[in-house]
């Protein structure tokens, strides 16, 4: 009886798992039927248009390739810049508590919380108004929390021996973590940001909320013009009712999860190198 | 080289220049808190409190204004609460299975496949709930409506399902070997062992990670904006379309509100709310989680 129940309980168990993973399936397949059909080459390089055969996602790739790259020059200094803070300075002092026990709350602030924040302080305060750049900076506060944890993850993987070596060679604090410990640490640095990334040019709601715009019939030029990205364009193909533009907006989600795989085989190819690098 | 003296200079510049970056953080929240109090405070000025907090009907973008907050936070809460229905109990019984059955060989398959699933923009969810989980639902239930509670509340659970198995999962594995041997060696099976030693006690970790499962479910903007619809309604009919806090922060975003105007302090008020919600959330689930360390440190 005991063992029965034991196996019953074992077989409801996988079958959740089974559950999530045929969730995962349908929602692939459903977005592959809609849109693959609808994927061209000129779908990549139109703009978008009233027309739902002419309209394409260049525009929006654009715009997310400029904020994306953006918020990662903004995040990569300071975030590596509060790790090493955390994890080599202020270890045990009570501001370094307190300011990790902020970063996990951070962690954990819904996103469009962080669009209205970017709304009040970067497009109205700082006067930056609905562009690249109040878009990257409002997204480089997102990712933050998740760059910091992932480079004190890095940084502690670095064996005390190191430091201690650099050290007895009269190095001082900042040459050893300049020299020794940054380096070594550098892979884990950048498959966390590329990770942390991936997460941000996914979002749409703080960027929506920022005042980024559904339709705009160019791609930016410099980080203070206005923009849209895919999210927002796939957002906006989704609310309409025909059709048509809902197999353009499975079309558009299928190039963004195209761009999020790139850069994820990049943190894997990043990190590969330069663990071989290590070790030779 | 440079002098001693001025190295050690340079040394204590780097050390503030750190910790400047390490304070933003703090600054951050400050900001949050700061940006959303103004504009609320202006609000508030314009609408009562008590206004705010009990009316039963949300109309700004109407000629007939009504300022009662409580529709859009029981679309939040109905959403949320079908979420839970979904991802609690299947997340434990995913994390049970991957940490307590689960073959090596499985689970390193399955872990990653998991991380997909919490990967996936949620605009993609939005897509997914609103043009293939609404109609399979409506050939069961014919009087759902293109927009309502459930199909995005289902799909919200799927979403969150990989954050409660992975933390869940982490909770059970640091519960010490000694325990679970202790009761295989009474003569219990894996369920019992399960079910009455291992869950218990990674009790506080497993009830952290619920509780940052519905401050997530909160606080999610693109499901219900795509598939949930734009109607504050008090009711907990998940039938029927509905809006959500968050959802309506993103429809008035879309419009052409100008700055300085009641209906723009409102996204504010409402952010004001969903803020100080999942930040209690937040914070309960981390001490939660502490205590849990503490108990096995």
């Amino acid at each position: 009886m005991r063992k029965h129940a034991d196996l019953l309980f074992q077989l409801l168990s996988l079958a959740t798992l089974l559950v999530a993973l045929a969730a995962l399936g349908a929602l692939v397949f459903d977005i592959f039927s809609d849109g693959a059909s609808r994927l061209s080459w000129p779908f990549i390089t139109n703009i978008a248009s009233r027309n739902a055969e002419d309209a394409g996602v260049y525009h929006a790739l654009m715009g997310s390739i400029w904020v994306i790259a953006l918020t990662g020059l903004l995040a990569l200094p300071v975030g590596v810049a509060a790790a090493i803070y955390l994890e080599e300075y202020g270890t045990r002092s009570r501001i370094a508590r307190f300011i990790e026990l902020n970063i996990a709350n951070l962690a954990a602030v819904p996103s469009i919380i962080y669009g209205l924040l970017g709304l009040g302080l970067f497009v109205r305060l700082m006067g930056m108004g609905q562009s690249v750049m109040a878009g990257a900076a409002t997204l480089a506060l997102l990712a933050l929390p998740v760059v910091i944890l992932s480079t004190r993850e890095a940084l502690r993987t670095v064996p005390g021996t190191i430091r201690e070596g650099s050290y007895a060679l009269g190095a001082t604090k900042w040459q050893t973590i300049w020299h020794q410990v940054l380096p070594m640490a550098l892979p884990g640095v950048l498959t966390g940001l590329i990770l942390a990334l991936s997460r941000a040019i996914g979002e749409t709601a703080p960027l929506i909320t920022i005042g980024a715009l559904t339709y705009i019939p160019f791609a930016p030029d410099s980080v203070w013009s206005k923009f849209t990205v895919l999210p927002i364009q796939i957002f906006n193909w989704v609310s309409r009712p025909q059709a048509e533009f809902k197999a353009n907006a499975a079309a558009a989600i299928l190039v963004l999860l195209a761009l999020l795989l790139t850069m994820n085989a990049i943190a894997i190819v990043v990190r590969d190198r330069y663990q071989r690098q290590g070790r030779a | 080289m440079t002098s001693p003296k001025l190295g050690s200079v340079i040394e204590w510049i780097i050390e503030r220049l750190l910790f400047l970056c390490a304070a933003l953080s703090v600054l951050t929240t400050a900001g949050i808190i700061g940006v959303l109090a103004l504009e609320t405070y202006e609000f508030l000025r314009q609408v009562s409190i008590v206004e705010f907090l009990t009316g039963t009907e949300w109309t700004p973008l109407f000629s007939n204004q009504k300022f009662g907050v409580l529709p859009l936070v029981a679309g939040t809460m109905l959403v949320s609460a079908i979420a839970m229905v979904v991802a609690l109990p299947m997340g434990l019984l995913a994390a049970i299975y991957l940490s307590e059955y689960s073959p090596s060989g499985l689970r390193r398959i399955v872990k990653p496949i998991l991380e997909i699933l919490a990967g996936v923009p949620t605009v993609v969810y939005g897509y997914f709930a609103l043009t293939f989980v609404t109609p399979l639902l409506q050939r069961f239930f014919p009087q759902l409506s293109g927009f309502n509670a459930l199909s995005p509340g289902i799909v919200m659970g799927l979403m969150i399902l990989p954050l409660v198995s992975s933390l869940s999962e982490d909770a059970m594995r640091a519960v010490p070997r000694g325990l679970r041997e202790g009761s295989y060696a009474l003569g219990a099976t894996r369920m019992q062992t399960a079910l009455r030693v291992v869950v218990p006690a990674a009790f506080s970790g497993i009830t952290a990670a619920f509780i940052l499962a519905v401050s997530r479910a909160i606080g999610e903007t693109m499901i219900v904006a795509i598939a949930a619809g734009q109607q504050p309604r008090l009711t907990g009919n998940p039938f029927v379309p509905i809006e959500t806090m968050t959802a309506y922060i993103v429809q008035v975003s879309l419009g052409d509100t100008p700055q300085g105007t009641i209906e723009y302090r409102t996204i504010f008020a409402v952010g004001m709310l969903l803020f100080l919600m999942t930040f209690s959330l937040n914070l309960i689930s981390t001490w939660l989680r502490e205590r849990f360390r503490e108990e096995y440190a």
